[in-house]
């Protein structure tokens, strides 16, 4: 017999709604809620665009929601890391960073995407002491500094418009010559005084490591290749999200960049494992199509549920 | 509020307290979520190494000295690990109970 009936992997969006609606069908679900509780809307402020809150609201307020909701359908949460998973062999187990281990009869995979580094080894190197990859984490330590944010997408925008409030000068760098952000937030950064612009350009090295302080970036005009080196007190690196699928590496297919290839709704190559929000997702990574797919995990480990031997005839109250 | 056992470092008994041994400092604020998080595994780690490591906090917002100047603290949590008064590791960002104790044990 396992310990579970579903385990979920993951306290965002996708992994609450999928606990949430497991609960409501009686599965008594065991949430792993890791260091990162809350997922990536805890590191913005206002989200704007997750529907039903015609002012926004905050991302940590809307997640606090989201995981009070889950647990007061059932939704039994625990803080800790997965360390390893066996899903060769049934039950699946999982153990935990303490050793505890846990055997579950399904499981849902929410575990997201964490911000990508350039990986230029100066950048990792200073991580933490003037490169980083949270302007609402740590806008606040470069007030009235100069500073440069790396990125032509959504997120880059948003953080480099937040990191106006604290930072004298934001200078965004961007490899092309235009932005894949959304009209709206191009428009609010272009109007914003403090934000600068290089385009056609990449940091190709973050000064000064021997000191172990940011105090200048070297910029590469990808189109020239001629560099200059521009003085500033932080970089803030927003290229963009890598799936978080180390622990699944040889047990579940995962697609050239690393994300859970899904089929048939949540489906891995796995039966009984289903995978939902940005760790299977390179296409849409929102806040509301990541509970979306967790409430499809629920719904697909709930009917596989059903159909196995051991629990053919059990009603499912929904 | 922390243990009793965990410490308080200000910039002024900072070197005081940490000159000696093992020390591990938690660098901190109030506005910072992932710190908070960090805050129950300092606590157990404080009770676990009582009386072989020192475990302590230091707040950035109250003190402007140490975490700015002398570490060039420019994102928290960061932890570091002082042995003797010297920096021997620095951890930024969220780290589970485990690894942080791993790495103190490697030190004494």
């Amino acid at each position: 017999m396992a310990d579970q009936k579903v385990v979920i992997i993951g306290s965002g969006p996708a992994g609450l709604t999928a606990g949430l609606y497991a609960a409501r069908a009686n599965l008594k679900p065991l949430l792993i809620e890791g260091l990162e509780a809350g997922g990536q809307l805890m590191l913005t402020t206002m989200v704007e665009n997750w529907p039903g809150f015609r002012d926004g609201i905050m991302g940590p307020d809307l997640m606090s929601e989201m995981r009070a909701q889950a647990e007061r359908f059932g939704t039994e949460i625990i803080q800790s890391n997965v360390a390893s998973v066996d899903l060769k062999h049934r039950p699946f187990t999982l153990t935990l960073s303490d050793g505890r281990k846990i055997t579950t009869e399904s499981l849902i995979i929410a575990t997201g995407a964490s911000a990508r580094w350039l990986e230029i080894g100066s950048d990792r190197k200073l991580s933490g002491r003037g490169v980083s990859t949270c302007a609402t984490c740590d806008g606040y330590f470069f007030r009235g500094r100069p500073i440069a944010v790396v990125g032509g997408g959504d997120s880059a925008m948003e953080e480099a418009i937040y990191l106006t409030k604290f930072a004298s000068k934001v200078t965004v760098i961007h490899r092309r010559d235009s932005l894949r952000a959304s009209k709206i937030m191009q428009d609010k950064a272009f109007a914003n005084s403090k934000i600068e612009f290089i385009w056609d350009s990449e940091i190709s090295e973050v000064r000064d490591v021997g000191k172990g302080e940011v105090t200048s970036v070297v910029v590469r005009n990808l189109k020239t290749g001629a560099r200059t080196e521009l003085p500033l007190d932080g970089v803030f690196i927003a290229i963009g999200h890598t799936p978080n699928t180390k622990l699944f590496e040889g047990q579940l297919e995962l697609d050239p960049a690393g994300y859970i290839i899904t089929h048939a709704g949540t489906r891995t190559s796995v039966p009984g494992v289903f995978a939902a929000g940005d760790v299977q997702d390179h296409v849409y990574r929102q806040a509301v199509t990541a509970a979306g797919s967790g409430c499809m995990a629920a719904i697909d480990a709930e009917r596989y549920l059903e159909g196995l031997p051991q629990h053919v005839g059990e009603a499912q109250i929904a | 509020m922390a243990s009793e056992k965990v410490k308080t470092f200000t910039d002024s008994n900072f070197d005081d307290e940490t000159k000696n041994g093992v020390v591990i400092v938690d660098f901190w604020a109030e506005w910072c979520g992932p710190c908070r998080r960090i805050a129950p595994i300092i606590d157990e780690l404080a009770a676990d190494f009582e009386g072989r490591a020192v475990i302590g906090k230091m707040n950035v917002d109250e003190n402007p000295a140490i975490p700015t100047n002398r570490f060039q603290v420019r994102g928290i949590p960061t932890i570091l690990l002082l042995k003797n008064g010297q920096l021997e590791e620095t951890v930024v960002g969220l780290a589970t109970k485990q690894d942080l104790a791993r790495m103190i044990e490697r030190h004494l």
